[in-house]
């Protein structure tokens, strides 16, 4: 899909993944909205995007808050317009360190799913429906994960919600097939984020992965190869065959 | 008519009067019948417009309370809205004691944010024109944080947000639900999609429908804004050619298509304008053939806009039936469709 003139929004995007998708959105010539909870780090997140004249806005709210989600998109479609692009990446990881289910407290499972799956939901609910009824088409993008797929011990807070939304994907797609509205998954690898950080504490972060470098590597999926798969597919970001 | 006090969990199964003005015919339905009262090649086209919380409370700068609702953002980035003196929508607007006359120049802090009048509008004193002093995400944050939806004495509770959204809003233009479409859920309009009724939107800047004075609510509603989609009007004109019927749902989207006709010698012109046009007795519509609307009693403003699409004599008898029958009126309300076969 054409980037430029798109109307954009991202969640979680003061740092990591989502601060560099921003970038990525805003630099090939997208109108974008930024979300995350922390007004100030949102907003050190647009200044540079700002300072070369990119029109980004920066937004606090709480994707897992049922009364932001109104006040998020209409702030957001007064700034840019009507979205044609929503991107789920904005999630916890959970508690840390990160407890066995038997040590999981069941309120600190509930804030995470909250937060990967219910919020990412609520949204898309605010949002679809008028992608549908402008019938312009619209792209919804989840930021998933290998711990959607594979049982890592530890993981279980985190990893259940990615599961989750792996399949709100499948069933959004299915149930909007013929819309022109459309679900992708994308599973973006282990980066260097804070909370890969706050997840695997010690770890030899220098052999990650660059969410820079992923963003890129996404939007360029997005540009050229993305319009190719069936609504509701998955796709690995290392995986990508991107020109 | 009893007015719905409050919003319903399944607003789909609610009652729908189908009227058929022509033949002067009508009968008791439920919105779940839709699609035997449309057909293939039919368009229904709805304002996309999300409701924005408009009721600021607030204080002058002398400390006197009073609530501002927004009428309309204009091009200007100010805001049409009318002052209210000191209380809330629990009580009857018309009770509502008289706020203090603000002068242009003077400042009020409504929902947190400093607002200085421009303009006072003609014909009320209560009718202003605001310049905030925040723009950007910054006023649309604040105006989010301390507004309320616009809401009248006949509801029982506060309404959130989720209360007044459709199901398929886009930008936030609208100051009080666009009702009409409050009960369409995506499983009904999928539903006439498969049946081939086409489906269409617009973004209208719906206004206030009342304030309590009886001077200005005769001047309302205000010019509003619309944008048309050239893919609605597309839509629209392909639906006519083949003697499809368009359905407006509600009366703010017969204003945004008929005043765009109006102002461009009955052809619909896509992009962003205001239209002026007033509907009621004696309008015959260019370009909408049937309306899906709420239950409006004679002598309300909007039962006038009706008379667009049905002889008064009509209406009132449809009125009669809808109050013997206990169908529910006001923005939670039941349905009717003025729609000829």
């Amino acid at each position: 899909m054409r980037l430029v003139g798109r109307s954009v929004l991202v969640t979680g995007a003061s740092r990591g993944l989502g601060r560099a998708l921003m970038a990525g959105f805003a630099r090939a010539g997208a109108r974008v909205v930024g979300v995350a909870r922390h007004a100030r780090e949102m907003e050190a997140a647009v200044e540079p995007l700002r300072a070369e004249g990119l029109p980004v806005h920066a937004l606090a709210y709480d994707v897992g808050e049922k009364e932001d989600v109104y006040p998020l998109v209409g702030a957001a479609t007064s700034l840019v317009g009507p979205l044609d692009v929503l991107v789920h990446n904005a999630s916890t990881v959970g508690p840390t360190p990160m407890p066995l289910l038997l040590d999981l407290a069941c309120e600190d499972l509930q804030r995470s799913l909250e937060v990967n799956v219910v919020g990412p939901f609520r949204l898309s609910k605010a949002v679809v429906g008028n992608m549908v009824v402008r019938g312009q088409g619209g792209l919804v993008l989840h930021i998933t994960s290998d711990a959607a797929v594979s049982a890592y011990p530890r993981w279980g807070a985190y990893s259940l919600g990615k599961g989750a939304l792996d399949h709100l994907a499948r069933l959004w797609a299915a149930e909007l097939e013929g819309t022109g509205v459309r679900f992708l998954s994308v599973d973006p690898g282990e980066m260097d984020t804070r909370m890969y950080r706050d997840a695997v504490p010690g770890a030899d972060y220098a052999a990650l992965a660059r969410p820079d470098a992923v963003a890129a590597r996404i939007l360029r999926w997005l540009e050229d190869g993305a319009d190719a798969l069936p609504s509701g597919a998955r796709v690995e970001a290392a995986k990508l065959e991107v020109a | 008519m009893k007015p719905a006090t409050w919003p319903v969990d399944h607003p789909e199964e609610g009652r729908l009067l189908a009227v058929e003005p022509r033949a002067r015919r009508y009968a008791d339905a439920r919105l779940t019948d839709l699609p035997t009262l449309l057909r293939a090649g039919d368009l229904l086209v709805v304002n996309d417009a999300a409701t924005l919380p408009a009721s600021l409370p607030g204080r002058t700068e002398a400390g006197e309370r009073i609530e501002l609702r927004l009428v309309a953002r204009e091009l200007d980035d100010t805001w049409t809205a009318v002052l209210f003196g000191v209380g809330d929508w629990r009580r009857r607007t018309e009770d509502r004691p008289p706020p203090p006359a603000l002068p242009v120049g003077a400042c009020l802090t409504v929902g947190g944010l400093r607002a200085r009048v421009v303009e006072v509008l003609p014909p009320s004193p209560r009718l202003l024109r605001v310049a905030f002093s925040e723009s950007g995400a910054a006023l649309w944050s604040s105006l989010y944080l301390g507004g309320r939806p616009v809401q009248y004495a006949h509801l029982q509770a506060p309404l959130s947000l989720w209360h007044v959204q459709t199901g398929y809003g886009g930008r936030p233009w609208a100051v009080e639900p666009p009702s009409a479409g409050l009960p369409l859920t995506w499983s009904l309009l999928l539903a006439l999609r498969r049946q081939g009724v086409r489906l269409a939107s617009l973004t209208h800047a719906a206004g206030l429908s009342s304030t309590g004075d009886a001077a200005l609510d005769a001047a309302l509603p205000r010019p509003e804004r619309s944008d048309i989609p050239a893919s609605t009007v597309e839509v629209v004109n392909a639906t006519r050619a083949v003697g499809g019927r368009v359905v407006a749902v509600g009366t703010t989207v017969v204003r945004a298509l008929e005043g765009r006709a109006e102002m461009n010698g009955g052809r619909l012109v896509p992009g962003e304008a205001l239209t002026d046009l007033l509907l009621g007795p004696g309008f015959v519509p260019r370009v909408v053939d049937g309306l899906l609307t709420g239950l409006h009693e004679p002598g309300s403003s909007h039962f006038a806009l009706l008379q667009a699409f049905a002889p008064v004599s009509l209406l009132k008898e449809v009125a009669a039936h809808a109050e013997a029958r206990g169908y529910l009126g006001h923005e939670f309300g039941d349905s009717c469709l003025l729609l000829d076969a």
